[in-house]
């Protein structure tokens, strides 16, 4: 049959931003003003997009609660979260942006909860020295999002509702557009612009225990690996500690760590409170050792050191674990979380509502009466899309990332609440970035005919096809081999395995088949998002074989530790010319030495200007 | 404990369709959206619905179950009659696009006739200042996760004309109005717009929207008659009747 692609469906913009959670938004509305035609896909409707999950707050050091606070600080915690991985300019650059971030959102309408003086309140979490969080009871990304949105609507901004993309159009190396489809009618659309911001999250999806929604397939990861650009660090996968574990169809489901930073407590199943069993020695000088310490340091005791179930979420993750493997869990295979004998009901309800809510009518648990039962949960993706720390720009001209789908701000493990800081600091710069980049374009680039060709075949390929191997069944043996070969502890033949199975799995990709015609078809959406979840899959577990080391989120049994050398490195992933997944250990640049010195510093010595005094 | 449940979902697009009977296996502790991927999986890749989050917190998966307007990711399998079938169909207020998604376009389009929130300066320090007991009510307000089923149910918009003449933005939209008239730091009047584009005199006050609400908001009582008693005491007071009569 011929294709004649002149029938399809265009659309010019200047920009075109793919993702309609917080990076996305943030990153179209300074896009809009700049003044460039701005255009926004997204898979499904707007405000649903998975920031709205996002429940503990956004980490920014305004020091509205201790005035001790300032980015300096943040960006030590930052640093030491992540193991020392991060690049040193984008965990400065967040540390440094992310208060004006949080104040712009005020100004667009957002209501965070308020100290008694009628600021901005924040609250503690994992990692964060001091109070950091600005919150709005424990639905913070909603807050987030509804904001953004309907600033949003009103920046001219043009909306393109349950639009999926497919794949970079190029001009040569540069970026000429992209290539999508609308999920109503499975109409194809190309949209013809001179930059493409990539906002897609992560790809959570690959395996059977997250908390991500549908929706994180690594789109964004694998369409900038099939245009050519390098990815990083992908081993780097954030287990949550505390996800729901009961019942099974709720597995996985958020349980903020919210909890934790409002007093609640883990305890194995003979009522030990066993994080004291677990602190790293990193964290031993700034963490309790006793209960009475860790009491004390609740009550707003300055001179007590904070509580462990606040250590890093890697570290709880790994303490729960172990807990479970040596025969301590609960009944349904995790721990339990205690907020029911630390706070009154009233309050309980009043600071974690949805967690109430949540509770009580997904698993039938009246959290203020009763301990959950939690366990670790696949949340985030450190790793991601190589960009540039300052333009948001990857490797490859006119193709931007920022959020969750880009690596290098957390390094090897990311502080809770540094994500939606993340989203609206490095939206922002990627906004300006493309800003940047189309003012010095001399000509719009041209979209070629032959690649919009074949990118449709493949895809329409999927319905035509007699008979096929059943998508749904092929995104659950994918579930599989992630969570046995590249789970929360890794090992190089599990690694080896998995690798081999997913070179398998690839196979099957390409024989998808979904019935039906392609208007609002779920299984031809599957077999679409799968593509992305494979190439994603893969990107993970060969960094994850690479990395020799136990670093932050990623564990190797037969590597235990972290290593000397291997802090210098990153892994770097890219396509090929034969079509096949290529990867280098490169060398990871050296921070300046002013930033270096505050990172490493003690925490008294950068309190006291000892350290750090001459960085303004 | 697994047992098998018959469901009747309705299959279709705009020009119509019916209801199909599948029997699944249930497990425990299942809400009806896990029953319909099972479904979708199992029996039925084509099934259209909406979801995202799967905890309450999106508000994409709205639909009727049982005839009821619920959020699919909350409703528990054991919430329902043991035994009996389970009927699963689309909104019923706005138009099919296909099984149980439905276009839901007029919404966004409302949203965008409010005009957006517009801040007095800021305190000669950078920061805003307001406090908790001021802005609880519009906390409350903003928990709305737009699944749309205080649209869904409100008489004025299951009337076609009500949505075609746009003679009433709805529940929700009125509850966004709410939140910025009540928002500590607006200074923008919306109070004239409420009365005449968003139509606050259609609602009847027979608070349906309030009971759908998964989100516990208060939607008639906290917000929608507060918004009518601005209007009347903008335009209808007598003494301000009376004096804008003398003074003109």
């Amino acid at each position: 049959m011929a294709l004649n692609v002149s029938e399809i469906q265009t659309i010019d913009h200047d920009v075109l931003v793919v993702g309609a959670g917080g990076a996305g938004l943030r990153a179209a509305i300074e896009c809009s003003a700049q003044k460039l035609s701005t255009g926004v896909i997204s898979k499904s409707l707007l405000g649903k997009a998975h920031t709205v999950m996002a429940e503990g707050g956004m980490a920014a050091a305004m020091g509205n609660v201790d005035e001790r606070d300032n980015w300096k600080v943040h960006f030590r915690d930052t640093m030491r979260g992540g193991k020392f991985l991060n690049d040193w300019r984008m965990a400065e650059l967040h540390a440094r942006h992310a208060p004006a971030r949080v104040q712009e959102l005020e100004e667009w309408g957002a209501v965070f909860d308020r100290t008694k003086a009628g600021l901005i309140s924040q609250r503690n979490f994992g990692g964060h020295r001091y109070p950091r969080l600005a919150h709005v009871g424990d639905r913070t990304g909603l807050e987030l999002i509804r904001t953004l949105q309907d600033h949003g609507v009103h920046s001219g901004i043009s909306f393109h509702m349950e639009c999926t993309a497919l794949e970079i159009l190029k001009d040569g190396d540069r970026v000429a557009g992209l290539l999508a489809y609308w999920r109503e009618t499975g109409r194809f659309v190309i949209f013809r612009c001179k930059a493409v911001i990539l906002c897609t999250g992560g790809g959570g999806k690959a395996w059977p225990v997250t908390s991500n929604s549908w929706e994180y397939t690594g789109d964004g990861t694998a369409m900038a690996y099939n245009a050519g650009a390098e990815l990083q660090d992908l081993e780097f996968t954030q287990f949550h500690p505390t996800g729901m574990v009961w019942p099974l169809s709720v597995r996985g489901i958020l349980v903020t760590e919210g909890v934790r930073g409002d007093g609640g407590i883990l305890k194995n199943n003979k009522g030990e409170r066993f994080m004291f069993n677990y602190i790293s020695e990193r964290f031993a000088p700034e963490t309790a050792d006793t209960v009475e310490e860790a009491d004390r340091w609740l009550k707003g005791d300055k001179t007590a050191r904070r509580p462990p179930e606040l250590l890093t979420r890697d570290e709880v993750a790994r303490a729960i674990t172990a807990e479970v493997k040596a025969g301590r869990g609960s009944p349904h295979g995790g721990v339990f979380l205690d907020i029911a004998s630390r706070l009154p009901a009233d309050v309980i309800k009043k600071k974690l509502p949805s967690m109430y809510h949540q509770f009580i009518e997904l698993a039938e648990v009246d959290i203020t009466k009763e301990a959950m039962e939690v366990g670790p949960t696949l949340h985030y993706f450190m790793g991601g899309i190589k960009v540039d720390s300052d333009s948001q720009m990857t490797s490859v001209p006119g193709l931007f990332g920022a959020g969750e789908c880009t690596a290098g701000m957390h390094g090897a493990n990311r502080l809770g609440g540094n994500s939606l800081s993340d989203l609206v600091v490095f939206g922002k710069l990627a906004g300006e970035g493309a800003a940047e980049y189309i003012k010095k374009l001399a000509a719009k680039p041209a979209v070629q005919e032959s690649q919009v060709v074949s990118a449709v075949r493949a895809a329409t390929d999927i319905l035509n096809r007699e008979t096929g191997a059943n998508p749904y069944l092929l995104h659950d043996k994918l579930c599989e081999t992630m969570a046995k070969g590249v789970g929360i502890v890794r090992v190089k033949d599990e690694l080896e395995t998995a690798l081999a199975e997913i070179e398998q799995l690839k196979k099957e990709g390409e024989t998808l088949k979904a019935p039906g015609a392609s208007q609002y078809n779920p299984g031809w959406h599957e077999a679409l998002a799968m593509r992305s979840l494979l190439v994603t899959s893969e990107a993970v577990a060969r960094c994850a074989l690479m990395r020799e080391e136990s670093r932050g989120a990623h564990t190797r049994l037969d590597h235990p530790g972290e290593s000397k050398e291997w802090v210098n490195f990153n892994c770097v992933v890219k396509k090929g010319p034969d079509g096949n997944m290529q990867i280098e250990k490169r060398p990871k640049p050296p921070g300046p030495p002013a930033l270096v010195e505050i990172a490493n510093a003690k925490i008294e010595d950068l309190e006291s200007g000892k350290v750090g005094a001459g960085v303004k | 404990m697994a047992t098998t449940r018959t469901f009747k979902v309705w299959r279709g697009d705009a020009k119509g369709g019916d209801f199909q009977q599948y029997d699944i296996q249930v497990d425990e502790g299942m809400v009806v959206l896990d029953v319909l991927h099972r479904i979708q999986a199992q029996q039925a890749n084509d099934l259209a619905l909406r979801w995202n989050c799967k905890a309450g917190k999106c508000g994409s998966c709205s639909m009727e179950i049982n005839g009821k307007p619920k959020l699919a990711c909350m409703t528990r399998m054991n919430s329902l009659p043991e035994g009996e079938t389970v009927t699963v169909q689309p909104l019923k207020t706005f138009p099919v696009m296909k099984d149980l998604v439905t276009d839901v376009s007029w919404n966004y389009a409302q949203n965008k006739k409010i005009p957006k929130f517009k801040p007095r300066p800021r305190d000669p320090d950078g920061k805003y200042r307001m406090y908790q007991e001021d802005v609880d009510r519009v906390q409350e307000f903003r928990k709305c996760i737009e699944c749309y089923l205080c649209q869904n149910v409100c008489h004025v918009l299951r009337d076609r004309d009500g949505r075609e003449l746009n003679s009433f933005v709805g529940p929700r939209f009125m509850i966004r109005v709410a939140s910025l008239e009540m928002h500590p730091l607006d200074t923008e009047d919306r109070i004239p717009a409420v009365r005449d584009e968003f139509g606050s005199g259609m609602c009847n006050i027979t608070k349906c929207c309030t009971e759908v609400c998964p989100e516990h908001i208060h939607i008639t009582d906290n917000g929608i008659i507060p918004l009518k008693e601005r209007v009347v005491d903008r335009f209808y007071d007598p003494i301000a009747m009376l004096m804008r009569k003398i003074f003109g």
